[in-house]
């Protein structure tokens, strides 16, 4: 194969990559702060339309990036609301939301079938992106591929090396500890919330203006929950996610390679495959994790009520 | 006494309401600069609504508070902190995934970064022989290391009055004589000290005065170092009826239950690897296993009620039977039946009505409970209401909700509830924990006659006191391992709490000093 | 700031009442909507609600929707009371319908009164056996029962296109995706001259069986004590995996045997599209009545007038079915949000709250 052919595909990859990284390190965020929020799917679905219709009205796909992540960030905090305020189950809040999310995005989204959509612009670095195979591959794209990798060393840096991070992992380990310091757990879960809304507004804002310019009902197909995927792959941890989003985005274009090069298997069994190494990625992490200490915050998934 | 305008913390009829019930009726108290203060009272007493009041977290409903000579209110613990109010809890807000410096960080203020906390560590511990590595993940700390944390973090603050809640009832006796070291060295560098207990001994070691709640008020003001013990305790319980175990009780010849050789590693990385441990109880007897929480017992226990199996079917038998692998529920058929140390949540259903928590452990052992697999409701009904009114379990409501019963109230059902089915081995874990006077001596009662009945009974507990009560045989847990079971009266308290801290060392000291009488080798320590 | 204060025990009114709150308030922010969308709140709510169930014709609509709905959710509620979250029931009643279709398909020329029984005897199989996966994974290796179950809705829906289009594709069809359709002995007995068939009947005698068995045997109370309290449930002997298994097997087999009634009732063959999102609706209509599978034929009723209500008011007053979707979500977060009314007392407070409990709250988790 030719280094073009090479290079084309890495591309690919990197589109197919950056929504998963967006949605994944934003629940990755949301996590650690203790609240599982299974709402990535419908957040993500929502941030598409919004991203598309965003695009339409405003003329501009930037209008689009923006209407997508306010979108996102909605959502989550009707997600933040019931989950906090009225300490109501997370996975069934968080299923409400995906649930709530298709049908606000089919909604929205209705009267944009099959038109035309605004692509968002590359915005090439200068100089860097003159760099032979490096320049093309890494600084020749659009703003929210550059803001997901800029994400990935954000959250890392805040996580671990900031007192705003210390406190978000402190809350997620023992929100009762927490709460008796003296922090505010809802606040602070409100926050990450809406956080983890907004980047899977972007995520799905991605789809919609970068991956594939349209609007199409159900465009989201399931990546919002590979997402939630990742994060347990990732062991929580932001790197480990970066290199997950990038594995799962060459098992998702590789596959359409093979379906293209005609490949003698079904499509069907070919688009089944990032749904099966999801599963098997989980099952191997999680076989792993049985025998060691759990990277897992420990108050994931329960409900906070500070009067109790 | 000295003048008023000299005392550092003054309340006057500080008093506090939930409901209806009222915790604090009319609390007057002072602190003087540079004492040790003792709170003594029972669980219930008021005492710990009463120091969160002085440290914020509970807004007293009427009284004041007078600190330094000029009256404060103190509406967070944000605000007791700036006053130079500090508190150590009985209940740790500590967060196991991170390590010491950075669970010290997050009491600090913002500002201050967890480099700043490392070396300011160093000077505290060195200073205060509070000896702790600030990279330690603090899941993997003993709980007096974990303590430890709570006082730096208390300390890094510079309180001039530090409360401490219960501070011994997680510590070894030797965890508790280093941490009274330290306690009294603050005390000498000009701070005060609340100290909160129920424990006697150690207020009259440490404590310069003790004020005495009970039910809400204080019964007595004193000097602790020359008031007698039973006086003491008389003020903190008011008059009490002991079970008193009746001396010279017999046990029948027979083994219940014998323990052979088991072993079994840790459920989970922050559990206790079980360690060869052998033990037989008779019919007609009572085995106390004594021990500082978190050396086993909970495994001890699990491994004994079946809820873990073990590899080898001979390693417990019961009855005369080999049970190792077989489940809790065949165990409790063959005769046996256990009593958790959690009473919400494991030994009961909280969400759950108290004739459906009949069912958790008597469906399968009932056979009027159950027919094919359908359950006879009314009759877990009734005989959920017999176990109320035998072992006068006091709900308020008809079948309420195991959550809605006061913990002495649950207990004594929990312990009634195995009792009712005369058990011939029945293993208590933690029998009377965290339940009022008059509960626990009801409960020791019923163990006491259920042993004179001839059952085998084990009692897992922290609690010396009740050990001395009831038990007649004594073995200590610690790390893992058991010591061997010898008659209560050879053993003194002593023995036990250094065997506590070193079951193994205890133990073989013990074997070398066979053919002296008990407690030898322990002057020889002295 | 809301906050919550623990009642003493759970209340019953708001037990019975919570499901009527969440309805208003989903009706209510119905109303919100249409107004956006620049439509008349009354006579949307009318078509959406009201009228598929005026007429005859849309009455038995409805009751042909609800009747997967109802079986799907009496199973879930058994999952989800034990704290299990199959939330796979789409794949699973894909795979029951792909299994029980095996045979008049795969073998159209085997007729005669045992034909049925046995595909729905198959479709029941392979939904459990389909469940078995995420639930053994769970079991074995500690995977997440959410995220395998949902992985495997994808799987199932892409397995199922490939079968239609491919090698169960109908040879005299003119190339349409879908299958040949089912003989008569493999088609659902109607009732009178109706749409209905006795796959209502089913429905409700399995939710009927469902209730009993869960609140009066053994088994039942099992399955609510190792939701409720885990510990409590090993205490009492029970096992936790055993428990998983069983619940999710269970109810896979209902959706598996919803989709065999679907696509041997209404449809008659298999197609690309068999569901319109039939296991995601019946997680609402199990929440919406409160997890209990009496309950769920009421709860079926009303998300299946939503479905119905849909369509009919895209055609009368021109707002799309999408909205439909729209309710079915916000339903659930406010049935959700209702059930807090059991167990707390809401009360709102202007400072921040101070803690109020006389016991210390247990801040120290036990490492077990």
């Amino acid at each position: 194969m030719s280094t073009d052919i090479v290079l084309a595909i890495a591309l690919t990859v990197m589109t197919a990559s950056t929504p998963l990284l967006l949605a994944a390190i934003g629940e990755l965020v949301v996590e650690r702060s203790g609240v599982l929020n299974l709402g990535v799917e419908g957040m993500m679905i929502v941030g598409a339309a919004a991203g598309f219709a965003g695009a339409q009205l405003t003329g501009s796909a930037y209008g689009g990036v923006a209407f997508a992540a306010v979108a996102g960030a909605g959502l989550s905090l009707v997600f933040a609301v019931f989950v906090l305020l009225l300490a109501t189950n997370q996975y069934a809040t968080g299923l409400a939301t995906t649930l709530l999310g298709i049908g606000i995005a089919g909604l929205v989204g209705q009267g944009y079938v099959g038109q035309p959509g605004i692509k968002l612009e590359q915005v090439p670095i200068p100089l860097l992106s003159d760099l032979p195979v490096i320049g093309p591959l890494l600084f020749q794209h659009d703003v929210l591929f550059y803001l997901s990798l800029a994400l990935v060393v954000c959250v890392s840096f805040v996580l671990f090396r900031t007192r705003l991070g210390l406190t978000i992992r402190a809350v997620g380990d023992n929100h009762d500890s927490a709460h008796a310091i003296g922090y505010n757990v809802v606040a602070i879960r409100f926050a990450t919330i809406a956080f983890g809304g907004i980047c899977a507004g972007l995520a799905g804002g991605y789809l919609s203006l970068v991956y594939t310019p349209q609007w199409v009902e159900g465009m989201s197909a399931g990546r919002g929950w590979i997402a939630v995927a990742l994060v347990v792959f990732a062991a929580w941890r932001p790197l480990r996610c970066l290199a997950g989003a990038y594995l799962f985005g060459t098992v998702l274009i590789l596959q359409f390679h093979a379906q293209a090069a005609g490949v003698p298997i079904p499509s069907q069994f070919l688009s089944a495959l990032p749904y099966l190494a999801t599963m098997i990625v989980l099952v191997i992490v999680s076989a792993n994790r049985l025998s060691r200490h759990s990277a897992a915050p420990a108050c994931l998934g329960q409900a906070f009520v500070p009067s109790k | 006494m000295t003048s008023p305008s000299s005392k550092l913390l003054a309340t006057t009829d500080v008093t506090k309401f939930f409901g209806s019930f009222c915790a604090n009726d009319r609390i007057s108290l002072d602190v003087d600069a540079g004492e040790i203060h003792a709170l003594l009272g029972e669980n219930g007493a008021g005492k710990s609504t009463f120091v969160k009041a002085l440290y914020g977290l509970v807004r007293p409903d009427s009284g004041t508070i007078t600190w330094k000579g000029e009256r404060v209110e103190i509406t967070s613990p944000a605000r007791a902190r700036e006053l130079g109010i500090g508190m150590v809890f009985q209940h740790f807000a500590l967060f196991d995934s991170l390590n010491v410096a950075e669970n010290i960080a997050l009491a600090l203020p913002q500002d201050v970064a967890v480099s700043d906390v490392v070396a300011r560590l160093d000077e505290i511990t060195a200073r205060y022989g509070l000896a702790l590595n600030a990279e330690a993940a603090v899941g993997d700390l003993s709980a007096g290391e974990r303590q430890r944390i709570e006082i730096v973090r208390c300390l890094m603050q510079s309180p001039t009055l530090i409360i401490l809640d219960e501070p011994t009832s997680v510590l070894t006796p030797q965890e508790a004589d280093q941490l009274f070291v330290t306690l009294r060295q603050l005390v000498n560098e000009g701070r005060s000290i609340i100290y909160i207990s129920h424990k006697l001994e150690e207020v009259q070691r440490l404590c310069d005065r003790a004020t005495i709640l009970r039910h809400g008020r204080v019964v007595a003001n004193c000097d602790p170092r020359t008031t007698e013990k039973g006086e003491l305790a008389r003020l903190m319980v008011g008059d009490l009826v002991h079970a008193a175990r009746p001396s010279g009780s017999a046990a029948a010849d027979g083994i219940a239950l014998s323990v052979r050789a088991l072993s079994m590693s840790a459920p989970s990385l922050f559990g206790v690897d079980l360690q060869d441990i052998s033990l037989d109880v008779r019919p007609g007897q009572i085995c106390a296993i004594a021990g500082i929480a978190g050396n086993g017992q909970s495994e001890l226990f699990e491994a004994l009620s079946g809820e873990r199996l073990s590899n080898d079917p001979a390693a417990i038998t019961l009855l005369g039977q080999p049970v190792g692998h077989l489940g809790i529920a065949e165990r409790r058929q063959l005769g046996a039946d256990f009593v958790s140390d959690e009473r919400l949540g494991h030994a009961t259903a909280p969400d759950m009505s108290l004739s459906d928590n009949v069912l958790v452990t008597r469906a399968r052992t009932d056979t009027d409970l159950m027919r094919s697999g359908v359950l006879k409701l009314e009759r877990a009904r009734s005989l959920s209401q017999r176990i109320q009114d035998s072992f006068d379990v006091r709900s308020g409501a008809v079948d309420p909700p195991a959550n809605a019963l006061s913990g002495g109230n649950l207990q004594k059902f929990v312990i009634g509830r195995a009792v009712d089915r005369h058990p011939r081995v029945l293993v208590v874990n933690q029998p009377t924990w965290g339940v009022d006077a008059g509960a626990a001596a009801r409960i020791r009662k019923t163990l006491v006659s259920l042993a004179e009945g001839g059952s085998a009974i084990v009692v897992i507990s922290q609690d010396l006191d009740e050990i001395f009560e009831i038990a007649d045989s004594i073995a200590v847990i610690a790390r893992g391992r058991l010591t061997a079971l010898y008659p209560a009266d050879q053993m003194s308290a002593e023995e036990i709490g250094l065997w506590m801290s070193d079951a193994e060392a205890g133990a073989s000291q013990r074997a070398n000093s066979t053919f002296q009488t008990a407690g030898v080798g322990l002057d020889n320590n002295d | 700031m809301i906050r919550l204060e623990a009642r003493p025990r759970p209340s019953w009114w708001a037990a019975l009442a919570s499901p009527v709150i969440a309805l208003v308030l989903t009706l209510l922010t119905g109303c919100l909507l249409l107004l956006a969308f620049g439509k008349d709140p009354i006579k949307g709510l009318y078509y959406l609600f009201i009228d598929p169930i005026t007429v005859w014709w849309s009455l038995e609509e409805v009751l042909v929707k609800a009747t997967p709905l109802a079986l799907i959710a009496a199973g879930l509620s058994v999952c989800f009371r034990a704290n299990v979250w199959n939330i796979g029931a789409e794949g699973q009643f894909i795979v029951g319908a792909i299994a029980g279709s095996a045979l008049p398909v795969v073998l159209p020329e085997v007729q005669g009164p045992h034909v049925l029984p046995l595909m729905l005897l198959c479709g029941t199989l392979g939904g459990a056996l389909f469940a078995l996966i995420p639930a053994l994974l769970r079991v074995r290796f500690g995977a997440n029962e959410i995220l395998v179950s949902l992985m495997l809705v994808y799987v199932a829906e892409l397995f199922l296109d490939w079968l239609v289009r491919g090698p169960w594709r109908n040879p005299a069809g003119f190339n349409f995706p879908e299958t040949r359709q089912f003989h008569e002995w493999a088609t659902m007995p109607i009732v009178g001259d109706s749409r209905l068939n006795i796959g209502i009947f089913i429905a409700i005698a399995c939710c009927a069986v469902l209730a009993f068995v869960l609140s009066r045997t053994y088994f039942g109370f099992g399955v609510r004590l190792s939701g409720t309290a885990p510990r409590a449930a090993r205490f009492a002997g029970i096992s936790r995996n055993r428990t998983i298994l069983l619940v999710m097997a269970l109810s896979g087999g209902l959706a598996g045997l919803a989709g065999i009634m679907e696509v041997a009732g209404p449809i008659g063959q298999l197609r690309i599209q068999i569901s319109p999102g039939y296991g995601f609706t019946a997680i609402i209509v199990a929440f919406l009545a409160r997890l209990n599978p009496v309950g769920a034929i009421a709860a079926a009723f009303v998300l299946s007038v939503t479905y119905i209500g849909g369509e009919a008011a895209q055609i009368a007053i021109g707002i799309s079915d999408k909205i439909t979707r729209v309710f079915q979500g916000a339903l659930l977060f406010f049935v959700l949000g209702s059930d807090v009314l059991i167990r707390y007392r809401i009360t709102w407070t202007r400072r921040t709250p101070v803690i109020q409990t006389p016991e210390p709250a247990a801040v120290e988790r036990t490492s077990t």
